[in-house]
C-alpha cells in the first residue's frame, strides 16, 4: 500500500507497480470530455493561447505540473454559503479521453489519470516516457469517494455543465489502484488476452 | 366514462427517484456480498467489491447517490383505464427536476445539438417513459437508473454473425452474448447484470433487453429452455475472468435475463443491455380510492 501526495515525483511514480493500492492526498482536478476537447484545441494543439483562456491556462499549469486529472463528472451541490460539495464523485470511462490524454499528460507534466476501465497503447507509452500511471477507481463507488474530497477550491468551465466542468478539489486519502504503470504493464491487457483466449475456448 | 380524480404525484415520484439513486436493492447487494464471498483473499476483485458494498451502505445512509451517474431514467408505468398519462408524465418531469435540485440525480440531460446541459434532468425525450394501460386498478410504477458507461457497452447483434459462427438459434444466441461480456471487459462496471433480447426490430429489441433488468435476480425464466439458456450463460460469462472492474476474478456477472419477441423473417436481432453492478431498480404502486391515495414502496 502506497500513500502518495502531489506533486508526486518522478521516483515515487516509478516505484509504483501495476496492481498496488494507492492512497491519494492534496489538491487535483477533474476532467472528462468536454474539458479534454478543449485544452487540446486550445492549448495544447493552438497556436497561440487566446487572451480570454490565458488565465485559465496558467492556473491549470501550475495546478496540474506532477499532479493528477480525474475523469469524473460529480453531483455536486451548492451549499447555502455559495461554496460546493461533492456528493458522489465516482470515476467515469476513461477510453473515450484516449485521443486525447498522451498529449494531456505531456503538455502539462501530469504523473497520473485516475479513471475506469483502464486506456490504450498510446497512453499506456506517455505513462512510460513522463513518466506517470494509470489510477483505477471503483467505478459507481461515488459516495465513498465524495467523502474523500475535503474541499471543493473552485471550479471552472462550469458552462461545460456540472459533470463536465472542472472541478479543483482536495483529496485525502482517495483509494485507487494502479492498473497501468510506468513500466509498460497495463492489467487491462493482461485481463482482456486471457478472457479473449477463455472465449475462444468456450465459443470452440 | 368515469373520469378519475388524479391525484397530484410529484412528491411520490421523487421519493421513488431517491430510492432509486441512493438504496440499491436488496438481491442486488446480497449478490455482491455473496460474489465477495467466493473471491481470493488479497485479490483486487475482493476489495473491489467490498468497496463496493461500503459505499451502498454508506448511499443508503445518508441518502446520496450510489453513483454520480444516475443515468437515463427509464419509467415503466403500467395504469388503469381512465388515468391520464399526460398528467403523469407531466408530474415525472417535475419529480426529475425537483430530485435534480435535492443532488439525488445528477443533471444529466445534454442538447445534442449545442452541447448544454439543461440542468434538471428534463430534455426532448428525457426522462424515458413508456406507459402501458392494465386490467388492474391501480398505479405501479418501475423505474431504473441506466448509467452512460455500461450503455456504452451495450449492444445488438445481427445473426446469423459469420465472425462468431453465430446461427439463427440459442446457440448463436449464446455465441454472441459471451462476445458482448468479453468486449465490455470492465468499462462497464462489472459485476454486470444482462438484459438479452432475442427477436424484434432493432428499436423494440433493445427495449426488451432493457425490460430484463427490471426482473429480479433469483426470478425464473417460465420457458424452460430460456432458462437453461439464462443459467449456463451465467456460468460461462463468469469463467471469462474478467472481474469487478475488470481487474480479473471470478465475478463478471450477477445475473442474465433472456426475454423474446416475434421477429421478421428477414431478421433475427440479438440486443444485449449490459447493466452496471448498481442496477438501481425501485418500484411504486399507487392506489387510488376516489379522495384517499395510497402509496406504497418496494
Amino acid at each position: 500500500m502506497h500513500r502518495l501526495t502531489v506533486p508526486i515525483s518522478d521516483e515515487e511514480i516509478r516505484d509504483l507497480h501495476a496492481g498496488d493500492t494507492v492512497y491519494l492526498n492534496g489538491v487535483i482536478v477533474t476532467g472528462r470530455d468536454a474539458a479534454h476537447k478543449f485544452m487540446i484545441e486550445h492549448f495544447v494543439k493552438a497556436d497561440a493561447i487566446a487572451a480570454e483562456d490565458q488565465e485559465l491556462h496558467d492556473e491549470l499549469k501550475r495546478l496540474l505540473d506532477g499532479s493528477v486529472i480525474y475523469h469524473c463528472g460529480p453531483v455536486v451541490q451548492k451549499l447555502d454559503n455559495g461554496s460546493w460539495k461533492f456528493v458522489a464523485a465516482g470515476p467515469t470511462t476513461s477510453i473515450r479521453e484516449e485521443v486525447y490524454q498522451a498529449d494531456v499528460i505531456n503538455y502539462f507534466n501530469l504523473k497520473g489519470v485516475i479513471g475506469k476501465g483502464g486506456m490504450g497503447a498510446n497512453t499506456l507509452k506517455a505513462c512510460q516516457e513522463q513518466p506517470a500511471v494509470y489510477f483505477h477507481a471503483i467505478g459507481g463507488a461515488a459516495s465513498l469517494i465524495a467523502q474523500s474530497v475535503t474541499e471543493v477550491k473552485t471550479v471552472h468551465k462550469l458552462e461545460f455543465g456540472v459533470p463536465e466542468a472542472m472541478w479543483v478539489i482536495e483529496v485525502e486519502d482517495f483509494p485507487v489502484v494502479v492498473t497501468m504503470d510506468s513500466h509498460g504493464v497495463s492489467i487491462h491487457e493482461k485481463v482482456e488476452a486471457q478472457s479473449k483466449a477463455k472465449l475462444a475456448e468456450l465459443l470452440a | 366514462m368515469e373520469k378519475i380524480k388524479q391525484p397530484d404525484l410529484t412528491d411520490a415520484f421523487t421519493e421513488l427517484i431517491r430510492r432509486a439513486a441512493t438504496d440499491l436493492p436488496a438481491d442486488m447487494e446480497k449478490a455482491l456480498a455473496d460474489a465477495k464471498g467466493r473471491e481470493d483473499d488479497g485479490s483486487a476483485a475482493k476489495s473491489t467489491l467490498e468497496t463496493i458494498l461500503n459505499n451502498v451502505k454508506l448511499a443508503r445512509k445518508n441518502a446520496t447517490p450510489i453513483c454520480q451517474d444516475t443515468g437515463t431514467p427509464i419509467f415503466e408505468i403500467r395504469y388503469p383505464l381512465g388515468v391520464s398519462t399526460r398528467v403523469l408524465a407531466d408530474q415525472i418531469r417535475k419529480a426529475a427536476a425537483t430530485a435534480t435540485e435535492r443532488a439525488y440525480l445528477r443533471p444529466n440531460a445534454v442538447d445534442s445539438l449545442t452541447g448544454k446541459n439543461s440542468g434538471d434532468n428534463t430534455g426532448v425525450d428525457f426522462p424515458t417513459m413508456h406507459f402501458h394501460e392494465w386490467d388492474e386498478d391501480y398505479i405501479q410504477v418501475d423505474l431504473l437508473l441506466k448509467g452512460g458507461g455500461c450503455e456504452n457497452v451495450s449492444t445488438q447483434y445481427k445473426l446469423p454473425d459469420g465472425g462468431l459462427k453465430a446461427g439463427r438459434d440459442l446457440e448463436g444466441v449464446r455465441r454472441v452474448v459471451l462476445d458482448a461480456v468479453h468486449q465490455a471487459q470492465g468499462k462497464g462496471c462489472a459485476p454486470a447484470v444482462l438484459g438479452v433480447a432475442v427477436g424484434g426490430d432493432r428499436g423494440s429489441s433493445y427495449l426488451k433487453s432493457k425490460e430484463q433488468l427490471f426482473r429480479k435476480l433469483e426470478d425464473t425464466n417460465p420457458d424452460a429452455q430460456l432458462a437453461d439458456l439464462e443459467d449456463r450463460l451465467y456460468e460461462e460469462t463468469n469463467e471469462l475472468g474478467i472481474g469487478p472492474m475488470g481487474f480479473g476474478g471470478k465475478t463478471s456477472v450477477l445475473g442474465v435475463k433472456v426475454g423474446v419477441q416475434h421477429r421478421l423473417p428477414a431478421s433475427y436481432f440479438v440486443s444485449v443491455a449490459y447493466m452496471c453492478w448498481a442496477n438501481r431498480r425501485a418500484r411504486m404502486t399507487i392506489q387510488l380510492n376516489g379522495e384517499e391515495v395510497e402509496v406504497n414502496y418496494a
